[in-house]
């Protein structure tokens, strides 16, 4: 079985644009970026935290601090995989106490993930809150998790994927959903 | 590359990849070690139990701390005073321990071997070889690479590695020419001919029977643990003499490489095999090899333990 694309949802104009706009909403919401924190989920959450940050620093003249995830080791799934998923570190260079963290991903699904990334956070610090900010929210949520910040709400089938590609990573900015081919026999 | 083994019972189950690979995992282990809270629920659920049959303080607390950072459950059977003393085989061990519901034994054993038997007669629970007679101990080897890694820019090649001591006795040295060659290091054997096997080369390392020039050049030093016993039995003459010839001083160490790693499997004898000054110096790497020792066991156990069946 492959996946297949079926169809682009954001060119890197638009996921740009989503990008400024959740920036802005950040600032509005937080009435500045006084204690605000970006942190990133591995792996794609993490250049997406940089972006924003890089906004927030265009239109406030502060750049916020940054840090990353990895929620790997309290996923609630790890022993159903195998083999299991590897390590990518987590590198929170400050405090999290008194902060408030904005959580940043590429794709909000079933909300496991984020599940995930409160305990992992929480067990770093304790910060004064948390937010979610995703670029794509694609529905079927399993837990009761919502996003602060959201790029696209994007209605989707559950026989379906959706891929954030990011220049850092994949080269390019886009957003693709794509669907399951049976393969030939 | 993903990581396919379910066990390890000696360093040459592993490709060099697979062994980077355990290695890239434990530095994201260890960072976890800096936290103010170590423990992650990745491990929750299962238990582990720690089958020593031999006494181990350093391995097994190592184990038991790697186990508990991961959330595992851990239980401590210790040979004495257990079922064993009262006749029980290992066979049925092995099943009582099954049984019980262990998801993973760690075995200490003082026969070579064994770590492979109980492999066989456990239906689903992984095995990891925590030093077999004077066999394998491969963990201890993979904590001894990590650690030389991590201080060499993440590559062990063209080093060179001399290894002075108890060859003959010892089941670290055997598990560390294998770790140390796969990643690209040269490995050198020097100790009294009286504490070397007949067949070095079947090693895979040279036996130098000088020990000046065994550390010539060398970039690691690494003192293997003598025995006091042995003396008694004859294989060397006193713990002074030893020392004089063979130990680790600041004059044998000036023959290495400027800046040449000290390192030692643990627990070490002051004025025997190394000198204090050595011991505690600045390029000592002992207490770092423990505490990569709870982070290399961190990342094997992760890596080993998933849920599914293969």
């Amino acid at each position: 079985m492959t996946w297949q694309e079926k169809a682009r949802v954001q060119t890197a104009q638009e996921m740009d644009r989503s990008l400024r706009r959740m920036a802005h909403e950040i600032v509005e919401r937080n009435k500045g970026l006084d204690g605000v924190v970006l942190v990133g989920i591995q792996r794609r959450g993490v250049p997406l935290a940089e972006r924003i940050a890089k906004l927030l620093e265009k239109f406030e003249g502060v750049l916020p601090p940054q840090g990353k995830l990895d929620i790997t080791l309290y996923r609630d799934d790890l022993s159903l995989r195998y083999p299991q998923p590897l390590l990518r570190g987590t590198d929170v260079p400050f405090d999290l106490s008194g902060r408030k963290v904005v959580l940043v991903d590429d794709v909000l699904y079933t909300g496991r993930t984020v599940r995930a990334a409160l305990d992992a956070l929480m067990d770093l610090g304790r910060p004064a809150s948390v937010q979610l900010a995703v670029l794509v929210d694609r529905g079927h949520r399993e837990l009761p998790i919502h996003a602060d910040y959201v790029g696209k709400n994007l209605p989707t089938s559950q026989a379906e994927v959706v891929e954030v590609r990011v220049a850092e990573i994949d080269g390019a900015d886009e957003i693709w959903i794509c669907e399951k081919v049976e393969e030939q026999a | 590359m993903s990581w396919m083994h379910r066990h390890l019972l000696d360093v040459d189950a592993l490709s060099r990849p697979e062994m980077e690979l355990l290695l890239d995992q434990a530095v994201h282990m260890e960072d976890l070690l800096d936290r103010p809270i170590k423990k992650v629920p990745a491990l929750r659920g299962k238990l582990v139990v720690n089958l020593f049959f031999e006494p181990s303080t350093r391995t097994r607390v190592s184990f038991e701390l790697a186990e508990k950072f991961l959330g595992a459950d851990v239980v401590n059977w210790a040979a004495s005073g257990s079922s064993t003393s009262k006749g029980e085989t290992l066979r049925d061990t092995a099943w009582t321990l099954e049984a019980m519901g262990a998801d993973a034994v760690v075995v200490r054993h003082g026969m070579p071997g064994v770590p492979w038997y109980l492999r066989e007669k456990l239906r689903k629970a992984s095995v990891f070889n925590a030093g077999d007679g004077a066999h394998a101990h491969p963990t201890q080897a993979l904590l001894d690479v990590y650690t030389v890694w991590k201080h060499c820019n993440r590559s062990l090649d063209g080093l060179r590695v001399a290894i002075v001591g108890d060859v003959l006795h010892s089941r670290v040295v055997r598990s560390d020419v294998q770790a140390f060659r796969l990643l690209g290091a040269e490995v050198v054997l020097a100790g009294p001919r009286t504490l070397m096997p007949l067949e070095t080369d079947a090693l895979g390392a040279v036996y130098e029977p000088d020990p000046v020039k065994a550390v010539e050049g060398a970039d690691v030093v690494y003192l293997l643990r003598i025995q006091k016993e042995r003396a008694l039995e004859g294989l060397y003459p006193t713990d002074d003499e030893y020392h004089r010839r063979w130990g680790a001083d600041e004059e044998l160490m000036a023959r290495a490489k400027k800046g040449a790693f000290v390192m030692h499997p643990g627990p070490i004898n002051r004025g025997v095999e190394i000198a204090s000054a050595v011991a505690d110096g600045p390029n000592s790497l002992i207490l770092d090899q423990v505490r990569s020792g709870v982070a290399v066991r961190m990342a094997l156990l992760y890596l080993c333990m998933g849920g599914m069946e293969a």
